[in-house]
């Protein structure tokens, strides 16, 4: 060892904040480059506009962009859409997934427990695209579900490229990631808890709504998180889905910067679930969700 | 997960420094490309006076394309490479205003040669990101059918920016067990009956359709040409597209989407491009196409080349090489279009029975004058009058009125 690599290391051993620095500095330079400074470019562009002819940009400051959709009835509709089906999608799942993740917590035996776990992460291994796609030919009016109620003589329905069809598509794909850490806060719940709940006389629906849900909360808001954010940021699922009027602000930044080149109308309305979700996350954070990650 | 507050200022600080370097760069570049004038559409193109070339040089041995997926087939590409030495580059596009935008963003530096619309055409002209042609380095272009050699869509003042390529029409594509016999009209994708089961381009030139389908229901409207709509002609067409949105199954983005609409029963009738019918019935669905009573809206391709193109000797070997008949008729098939060149006809006969039939090369002239082609929607609508509605408010009515 040379004699400056080898005071280099006296340095570091000596002075731990000297270690954490060089230890760090890479993936948070790597953090500022990559992620802060796009969202500060994303957040200045949307102040910018194009010509409407050349489609060049032209950097004039001006609030044209955010103009155009508030004061425009449609993107309005396409954001309370997007909310919607968020705030549905995510409901859904919280209900779905508790009696789940409360069964394979506290009641399953450690083998039907791992057989559960995997059975949820399996899908999981398939592309998105596929699963959405197998989605399509159940739904459609020829597809698996209106043959299964033909046999029970039954009337078929017409699901396929509405928002209904959107609305099983996103419970299905994102409740992986609402029944993990739903599971994981409920395992976490001591066993003494629930019998000094039943030593004082409380029933077992008490005991639920009295102690289970309450210490599952962080773990509910926890998978809440995911499940609203990947819907509100989704724009594959409406486009192979949906149905007229299916459009979420996804479908918009995806059009406006690939198609139609508006890339500062695409920034201003990729800010609106950048706004949604930090008021989320707030609200996620009073609830103690960033306690059971 | 998050960085706390302590550290917040200095990650702010050390932002801006690099975020300042970034935009430093960005400007530097769009200032070279600032060419394109924002004269508007009414003067000359911006490049209207440049020369062009008089022979085709020595190849420089790279070839950057725009094209449409499937034309840039290695069947025609590989023997190109061969003989010029030019290696291709295909980039894929998706539609029209993708092609505009790619054009835009590369600063004309990147890309040789684009194959675009009708619709795109005018609008890659006057920004000035494509040149003037000298189509008689091109010795098939002498055998055009004649309406394809200097076309209003890529032909300024009898400046050509670009060689035609193939065309056809956008066609009404119906489920045989919905019709037992023919549609006459366009009406039937306006018609409630058909409730959840109509599907039609999500692409705000689709406006021009139902102008076109206006043009011959109401005459009192005085369209004379789809594209050129005053703002009564417009409102009335976007009127009947909202009029058509609940009937709507799904506007489609790509042909694959319409054909297992029409593959799993759920959309029985709606516009489409003869690409979509040959697909499905090679699958045996039982679908038909036609062009009703009202006529069709169409497209016709023009390769153009970029005002920077680094490749121009590549770029002219390109456009020598797809016009020839036995390429011209190669394309027509593999992608279920018309050639520009009559010399194909008798070569797609040879590659595929019956082909030059099926994919009109020998149609009349009646065939191709009852097709409207797309062209850009500009304000200038030839009457000495700026009172026509432009592009930019046909996609904004298209995504806010009709489809949001």
């Amino acid at each position: 060892m040379t004699a400056g690599a080898g005071r280099a290391a006296d340095l570091l051993w000596r002075r731990p904040w000297a270690r954490a620095t060089a230890v760090l500095s890479p993936p948070l330079a790597w953090f500022l480059l990559v992620y802060v400074a796009s969202l500060v470019v994303l957040l200045i562009t949307a102040f910018w506009q194009v010509n409407p002819f050349t489609n060049q940009v032209e950097h004039v400051w001006s609030l044209t962009n955010f103009r155009a959709f508030i004061g425009n009835a449609a993107y309005r509709a396409i954001i309370a859409r997007t909310i919607g089906m968020a705030i549905a999608v995510t409901v859904t799942d919280a209900i779905v997934a508790f009696p789940f993740a409360f069964f394979m917590a506290r009641v399953a035996g450690p083998r039907l427990r791992t057989a559960l776990l995997a059975a949820i992460l399996l899908p999981l291994w398939t592309s998105y695209l596929a699963r959405v796609y197998a989605w399509q030919l159940i739904l459609s009016h020829r597809g698996a579900l209106n043959w299964t109620l033909n046999q029970l003589q039954l009337p078929g329905v017409q699901l396929a490229y509405t928002n209904w069809a959107m609305w099983i598509v996103f419970c299905y794909i994102w409740l992986p990631f609402m029944i993990t850490p739903m599971y994981v806060a409920m395992e976490r719940i001591p066993e003494s808890y629930l019998e000094a709940s039943a030593d004082l006389g409380a029933a077992g629906r008490r005991t639920l709504r009295k102690v289970i849900v309450p210490l599952a909360l962080p773990g509910i808001v926890a998978g809440s998180i995911f499940t609203f954010a990947l819907t509100l940021g989704d724009y594959i699922t409406p486009l192979l889905v949906g149905g007229a009027g299916s459009t979420f602000i996804g479908n918009v930044v995806y059009n406006n910067v690939g198609i139609a080149g508006n890339l500062p109308f695409a920034a201003a309305f990729a800010l609106v679930p950048v706004a949604v979700m930090a008021l989320y996350l707030a609200g996620a954070k009073r609830l103690g969700a960033f306690e059971a990650l | 997960m998050m960085g706390r507050n302590g550290t917040t200022g200095t990650v702010v600080t050390a932002v801006i420094g690099c975020v300042a370097g970034l935009l430093l760069a960005s400007c530097g570049s769009s200032g070279t490309s600032s060419t394109s004038s924002t004269s508007g559409a009414a003067g000359q193109p911006p490049t209207a006076g440049m020369k062009t070339a008089t022979s085709i040089g020595k190849g420089e041995g790279q070839l950057n394309l725009i094209a449409w997926e499937g034309y840039a087939q290695p069947s025609w590409v590989k023997p190109f490479e061969q003989q010029t030495g030019c290696q291709v580059n295909a980039k894929y596009a998706g539609s029209s205003d993708e092609m505009v935008t790619l054009m835009a963003n590369g600063g004309g530096g990147q890309y040789d040669l684009v194959s675009a619309s009708g619709d795109a055409d005018l609008r890659l002209i006057y920004s000035g990101d494509v040149r003037p042609v000298n189509v008689h380095l091109v010795p098939d272009w002498t055998n055009f059918i004649p309406q394809l050699k200097a076309p209003p869509f890529n032909t300024i003042n009898g400046v050509h920016y670009g060689v035609s390529l193939q065309w056809g029409p956008n066609v009404l594509l119906y489920s045989k067990k919905s019709f037992p016999s023919a549609p006459a009209s366009w009406n039937v994708i306006y018609d409630p009956k058909y409730k959840g089961a109509v599907t039609v381009p999500d692409n705000p030139i689709q406006i021009a359709d139902a102008a076109l389908y206006l043009s011959k229901t109401q005459p009192g409207l005085n369209i004379t040409d789809p594209y050129e709509l005053t703002q009564a002609q417009f409102n009335a067409a976007v009127g009947l597209l909202k009029q058509q949105r609940p009937l709507i199954l799904k506007y489609w983005d790509l042909a694959s989407q319409e054909i297992s609409m029409f593959k799993n029963g759920d959309a029985v009738v709606g516009a489409a491009w003869p690409y979509q019918t040959n697909t499905l019935q090679a699958a045996g669905a039982p679908v038909a196409d036609e062009i009703p009573a009202e006529g069709a809206t169409g497209w016709a391709d023009t390769w153009m080349l970029a005002t920077h193109a680094p490749h121009p000797n590549c770029a002219y070997q390109w456009m020598k090489w797809v016009s020839t008949p036995t390429v011209q008729a190669e394309q027509a098939i593999s992608f279920g279009e018309t050639p520009a060149n009559t010399l194909a006809c008798p070569i797609m006969d040879q590659q595929q029975k019956g082909a030059c039939a099926q994919y009109h090369a020998n149609a009349p002239a009646s065939y191709f004058n009852s097709i409207k082609f797309w062209k850009t929607p500009i304000a200038n609508c030839g009457n000495g009058k700026s009172d026509c509605i432009p592009y930019a408010q046909w996609q904004q009515a298209w995504t806010t009125e009709v489809t949001g």
